[in-house]
C-alpha cells in the first residue's frame, strides 16, 4: 500500500483557501472562509456532542450489565438523532417570575465559551482554526466563561434549588481552574512554548511529553485528570445536578433546546480537557513512535481522535465507579490536597529540568 | 507523613473499584442481562406455578369441573370472582340442584393470592401463566371462565 | 468587626425546603420538611400518610386465612416474613404445633428474603450516595432470589405462601439446588461489594461520623433492626424470642457500638454473611413431614389478645390480634419497624448538611408503605 499514489488531495486547506480567493475580492473572501470554518465547528460540534451522548450511554449500560440503546438504527446510532428531534419539538416551558432576559441568555455563555475553546486545538497538522502564540492561556481564560452561564442561569431560575445547584457549581469551577492552571504550568516549562501546534512539534522530535518529563509529569497529569473532572462537573464531583438530591440542579427550569445546550455543552467540556490532556501529554496527532508520520491528515486525525476516546472513556469510568463528594469534601480535597502537591509537582519538575534530568 | 500515608491508602481504593467495574466491562458481552423482550417471546418460558391469571380448563369435549359451590368466591378477599349460578334439572338424575351459569372473574381486582385455588375441592380453576394482560378499555378485564355451552365433566361432584 | 457582630448585622433566614413526595432520594412517597439555613439542616419534620390504605381495617372484616396476603403489601421487600408473623401469631392462638419441616422450610425462606432485601437496599444505598452501578449489580443477584421464589410460589415480590397451620403447598423438587447454587454464586459477590464500595475511600469519608445514633437514644425511642445494632442495641429478635427454627442454628448477631452511618452499612453486610451461614446450615437436612396442618375451613380464635414478633430486615415487626371469638379478627395492629426508626431522623439530622442527611435516609432503609400501612 502506497499512500502516495493514491489520489488523495495533500493539502486541503489551501486548496481551498486559494481558490476562494481566486473568484472574490479580498474582503468577502476572507469573510467567506471565516463563515465557513465556523460552519464547520458547528457540525463537529453537533455530531461530536450527539455521538459523546451516545457513547457515553452505551458505555455506562457496558458497565452495569445491559446492553445500551440498540433498536434504533444499527447499534443505537440513530439514537441521539431521535433524541436531538425530541429536544428541539419541546415546549419551551418557564415561569412567569423569571428573569427573561438573563434566563434566556445563560445558555448561550456556556455554548459560546465551549465553541471558541474547541477552535485552538490542532486536530492534525493542517486542520487547526486559530493557531495563537498565546493558545493555551487563551484556551483557559475562555473556558472561565462558562461558569457565568450557570450562575445567571441558576439565578434567574427563580428557584431555591436552582439556586443552591448553581451557587455549588461555582465554587467549585473557581477552585478547581487554579489546579487546572498550575498542572498545564507544569507541562509548559518542559516545552517553553505557549503556542499548541508548537508543543506538538517539541513532542514529535523529542517523544511524547510525559515520556519526557517522567514523574512530574506523571503527577502532573493525574492532578489533571481529577481538577478535569471537576471542572466539567461530572461524577464524582456532580453534585450540581446530583439527581438523588435536590432535583437536577441549576437546569431544573430549562427544558427543551435550551437544556439541549446546557447538555450538549458538558459533554463538549469534556471533549476539550480529553484535547488538552492529548495535546499536552500525549502528543497531540502524533502517532506512537512515529509509525505513520508525514502520510497526509487522515492518519493524523484519527490518532487524535482516538487518543481524545481513550481519556473520555478513563472520565466515563470514574464517573460509574466512585459515589459523590460532599461540598465541604470536594474543597478540602483541592485547597489541602491538591494545591500544595501541584505547588510541590512545579518545583520538582523546574529542578528536573535545570538539572537536566529529563529523557 | 501520615499525609502521603492517606494519599496512598486512598488511590488505592480508588483503583480496586475501577478494577470491579472495568472487568464487568471487558465481559460485557457475555455477562450482560438483558432480555430483548419483544423479539423472544416464542423462547421465553414462566414457570410452571407462575401467578398469572386465573383460567378454567376445558376438555375436549368442552366440559369443565366447576360444580358452582362457591367455594372460591367465598375465599376470595375483595369479591374478584362472582358466581351465578342456578337451580336447574340434572339430566342425569332428573333432580333439581346447583348448577353454574356463569363464573365471572375481575381480573382488575385480583390479587393473585391464590386462595380461590387452594379452596377449590374439585380443582376446576388452575393458574395460568399468561403475563400480556393490558388491554385498552377496562371492561376486558373482566372475564368470564367457563365458555359458552360448555357442561360439567360427569362424576365430578363425588 | 468580629464574627458575632457580622452575623447580626447580615439578616439571614432559614427557608422551608420540601423535599416532597417524589423525590428520587425519598424511598417512597416520604415528604420531609427540612427547615435548612444554608447546607446546614435545622428541621427535619416527616408528613406521613401518603400511601395509607388501611391494612388495619381492611384485616378486620376478612378471614383469619385472608388477612396473610395484605401483609405481603405492607413491607414488600420481606413479605414471606410479614406473612410468617401473622400466621405464627394465628397458630399460636390456635396452639398448633406445626411440623419440622415446616419451621426449616419457614426459616430458609426466610433467609433468602432477608438476602434480597439488604441486596437491594446496598444497591439503593450507593445509588444514593452516586455511584450508579451498584444497583445493577445488586439487582443480578437479587432476579436470582426471585427465580428461587418463583419457581417455588409462583410470585416475585408478593408471595402469600405461608398460610396458617404451614405452607399452602410444598417445595419445588429443584428448590434444593437452586438455593445451593445461588450461595455458592453470593459468597463470591459480597467481597466484591467490599471492593467496589465499602473500601472506597470516598464512600468511607461520606459516611464516617455522619448520622451518630448513642445507644441511650436508640433504646428510649425504641429503635430496632440493624440501625439498633450499629449503635449497640442487642434487639434482634431472631436471638431473645427465638421461633420458627431459629433455635437449632448457630449464628452471630451483628453488633457494633459506634452508631454512625458506617457502623449501620458493616451491621448490614455482616448480617448478609450470617444469613448465609443459617442457609447453609438448614438447606442439606430438611426433615420430612407433613406441610400443612390440618385446620377448621372456617378458623375461630378464642376470645383474648395475641401478639407475635419476628425481625424482618428492618427491625422487628410486632403482629397483636385481639379476638372475640368470631371468625373475623376484632381488631389487628402491626407494630412496624420504619415507623419508629422515622421518629428519631429529626433527633440525628438537626446540624448535618443536606448530603448527609441523604446518606442517613439511605442507611436506615425506609420502606414508606411499611410506616403508612
Amino acid at each position: 500500500m502506497n499512500f502516495l499514489t493514491m489520489n488523495i488531495p495533500l493539502n486541503i486547506t489551501s486548496t481551498i483557501h486559494d481558490w476562494i480567493y481566486s473568484i472574490m475580492p479580498e474582503t468577502a473572501a476572507s469573510i467567506t472562509i471565516m463563515v465557513l470554518i465556523a460552519v464547520a465547528y458547528l457540525a463537529l460540534f453537533a455530531v461530536a456532542g450527539l455521538y459523546l451522548v451516545l457513547l457515553e450511554r452505551k458505555v455506562a449500560a457496558w458497565f452495569q450489565l445491559r446492553l445500551g440503546p440498540n433498536r434504533v438504527g444499527p447499534w443505537g446510532l440513530f439514537q441521539t438523532i431521535a433524541d436531538a428531534l425530541k429536544l428541539v419539538s419541546k415546549e419551551l416551558t418557564s415561569n412567569d417570575r423569571i428573569d427573561k432576559f438573563l434566563y434566556n441568555l445563560a445558555p448561550y455563555f456556556v455554548i459560546v465559551s465551549t465553541l471558541i475553546g474547541i477552535s485552538v486545538f490542532p486536530f492534525s497538522k493542517q486542520f487547526q482554526a486559530f493557531d495563537i502564540n498565546i493558545g493555551l492561556f487563551f484556551l483557559i481564560a475562555v473556558s472561565s466563561i462558562g461558569v457565568i452561564g450557570i450562575l445567571v442561569g441558576g439565578w434567574a431560575s427563580n428557584n431555591k434549588f436552582a439556586l443552591i445547584g448553581a451557587m455549588r457549581s461555582g465554587l467549585q469551577t473557581i477552585s478547581y481552574e487554579l489546579s487546572v492552571g498550575l498542572s498545564i504550568l507544569t507541562m509548559v516549562l518542559l516545552t517553553g512554548t505557549l503556542q499548541l501546534s508548537q508543543i506538538v512539534e517539541v513532542q514529535r522530535t523529542g517523544g511524547w511529553l510525559i515520556l519526557q518529563g517522567h514523574i512530574p509529569a506523571i503527577i502532573a497529569f493525574c492532578i489533571f485528570m481529577i481538577a478535569g473532572t471537576a471542572e466539567t462537573n461530572r461524577a464524582p464531583f456532580d453534585l450540581v445536578e446530583a439527581e438523588s438530591e435536590l432535583g437536577a440542579g441549576f437546569h431544573t427550569e430549562y427544558s427543551g433546546m435550551k437544556f439541549a445546550y446546557f447538555f450538549l455543552a458538558e459533554f463538549i467540556n469534556m471533549f476539550i480537557i480529553a484535547s488538552i490532556a492529548v495535546v499536552l501529554f500525549f502528543g497531540g496527532w502524533l502517532s506512537p513512535f512515529g509509525i505513520t508520520d508525514g502520510i497526509t491528515w487522515f492518519p493524523e486525525v484519527f490518532w487524535f481522535l482516538i487518543k481524545v476516546l481513550v481519556i473520555i472513556f478513563l472520565m466515563m469510568w470514574f464517573r460509574w465507579t466512585f459515589p459523590r463528594l460532599r461540598v465541604d469534601q470536594l474543597l478540602t480535597l483541592e485547597w489541602k490536597y491538591l494545591l500544595p502537591l501541584n505547588l510541590a509537582n512545579l518545583m520538582l519538575m523546574a529542578v528536573i529540568i535545570w538539572m537536566n534530568w529529563t529523557i | 507523613m501520615s499525609y502521603f500515608s492517606d494519599i496512598y491508602n486512598g488511590i488505592k481504593t480508588l483503583i480496586t473499584g475501577m478494577k470491579v467495574t472495568g472487568g464487568y466491562f471487558i465481559h460485557a458481552r457475555k455477562g450482560s442481562l438483558t432480555q430483548q423482550y419483544p423479539d423472544n417471546r416464542e423462547t421465553l418460558k414462566m414457570f410452571d406455578r407462575f401467578r398469572g391469571e386465573v383460567v378454567m380448563p376445558h376438555d375436549k369435549n368442552n366440559q369443565h369441573r366447576c360444580t358452582g359451590c362457591q367455594s372460591c368466591e367465598i375465599a376470595c378477599p375483595n369479591g374478584s370472582i362472582e358466581i351465578i349460578w342456578d337451580r336447574q334439572v340434572d339430566p342425569e338424575t332428573g333432580k333439581k340442584k346447583k348448577m353454574i351459569d356463569k363464573h365471572v372473574y375481575h381480573l382488575s381486582m385480583c390479587t393473585m393470592c391464590g386462595l380461590c385455588i387452594e379452596a377449590c375441592p374439585t380443582d376446576a380453576i388452575v393458574w395460568a401463566q399468561n403475563y400480556e394482560n393490558s388491554v385498552y378499555y377496562r371492561s376486558y378485564l373482566t372475564k368470564t371462565l367457563n365458555q359458552p355451552g360448555s357442561t360439567v365433566q360427569a362424576g365430578v361432584e363425588d | 468587626m468580629t464574627d458575632q457582630e457580622v452575623k447580626n448585622k447580615i439578616k439571614t433566614e432559614e427557608y422551608f425546603v420540601n423535599m416532597g413526595p417524589q423525590h428520587p432520594a425519598a424511598h417512597g412517597v416520604l415528604r420531609l420538611l427540612l427547615t435548612i439555613d444554608g447546607e446546614i439542616v435545622k428541621n427535619v419534620e416527616p408528613d406521613l400518610g401518603y400511601i395509607h390504605r388501611s391494612i388495619e381495617k381492611m384485616c378486620e372484616r376478612d378471614s383469619y386465612q385472608q388477612i396473610v396476603h395484605l401483609t405481603d403489601r405492607m413491607d414488600y421487600l420481606s413479605s414471606n416474613i410479614n406473612n410468617e408473623a401473622v400466621c405464627l401469631a394465628v397458630e399460636k392462638a390456635l396452639e398448633i404445633e406445626v411440623s419440622d419441616r415446616v419451621k426449616v422450610i419457614r426459616t430458609i425462606i426466610s433467609e433468602l428474603t432477608r438476602i434480597a432485601s439488604h441486596c437491594l437496599w446496598w444497591g439503593v444505598m450507593g445509588m444514593d450516595l452516586g455511584a450508579l452501578t451498584t444497583y445493577f449489580y445488586a439487582f443480578r443477584d437479587r432476579e436470582m432470589v426471585n427465580d428461587i421464589f418463583e419457581e417455588t410460589c409462583g410470585a416475585r415480590l408478593t408471595m402469600n405462601y405461608n398460610a396458617p397451620g404451614g405452607l399452602m403447598y410444598d417445595i419445588h423438587p429443584n428448590f434444593v439446588k437452586r438455593t445451593k447454587d445461588f450461595i455458592k454464586h453470593f459468597k463470591t459477590k459480597i467481597p466484591e461489594y467490599d471492593r467496589l464500595l465499602t473500601g472506597n475511600i470516598i464512600f468511607q469519608k461520606r459516611t464516617k461520623g455522619v448520622g451518630v445514633l448513642t445507644k441511650e437514644d436508640a433504646i428510649s425511642y425504641g429503635v430496632t433492626g440493624p440501625v439498633g445494632r450499629g449503635s449497640g442495641f442487642s434487639c434482634d429478635v431472631r436471638k431473645h424470642h427465638t421461633y420458627s427454627a431459629y433455635d437449632r442454628v448457630d449464628f452471630k448477631e451483628a453488633l457494633l457500638t459506634e452508631g454512625d452511618t458506617f457502623a449501620r452499612y458493616q451491621v448490614r453486610i455482616m448480617e448478609l454473611w450470617e444469613s448465609i451461614s443459617i442457609i447453609e446450615q438448614l438447606i442439606d437436612n430438611i426433615p420430612e413431614g407433613s406441610v400443612k396442618e390440618p385446620t377448621k375451613a372456617v378458623i375461630k380464635l378464642p376470645k383474648g389478645e395475641f401478639y407475635q414478633r419476628v425481625e424482618t430486615a428492618r427491625g422487628e415487626l410486632g403482629v397483636y390480634i385481639n379476638s372475640t371469638g368470631t371468625k373475623n379478627p376484632y381488631r389487628v395492629k402491626f407494630r412496624s419497624p420504619g415507623f419508629s426508626n422515622l421518629s428519631v431522623l429529626n433527633h440525628i439530622a438537626k446540624g448535618s448538611k443536606i448530603a448527609d442527611l441523604v446518606a442517613t435516609m439511605a442507611s436506615f432503609d425506609f420502606v414508606i408503605p411499611d410506616i403508612d400501612r
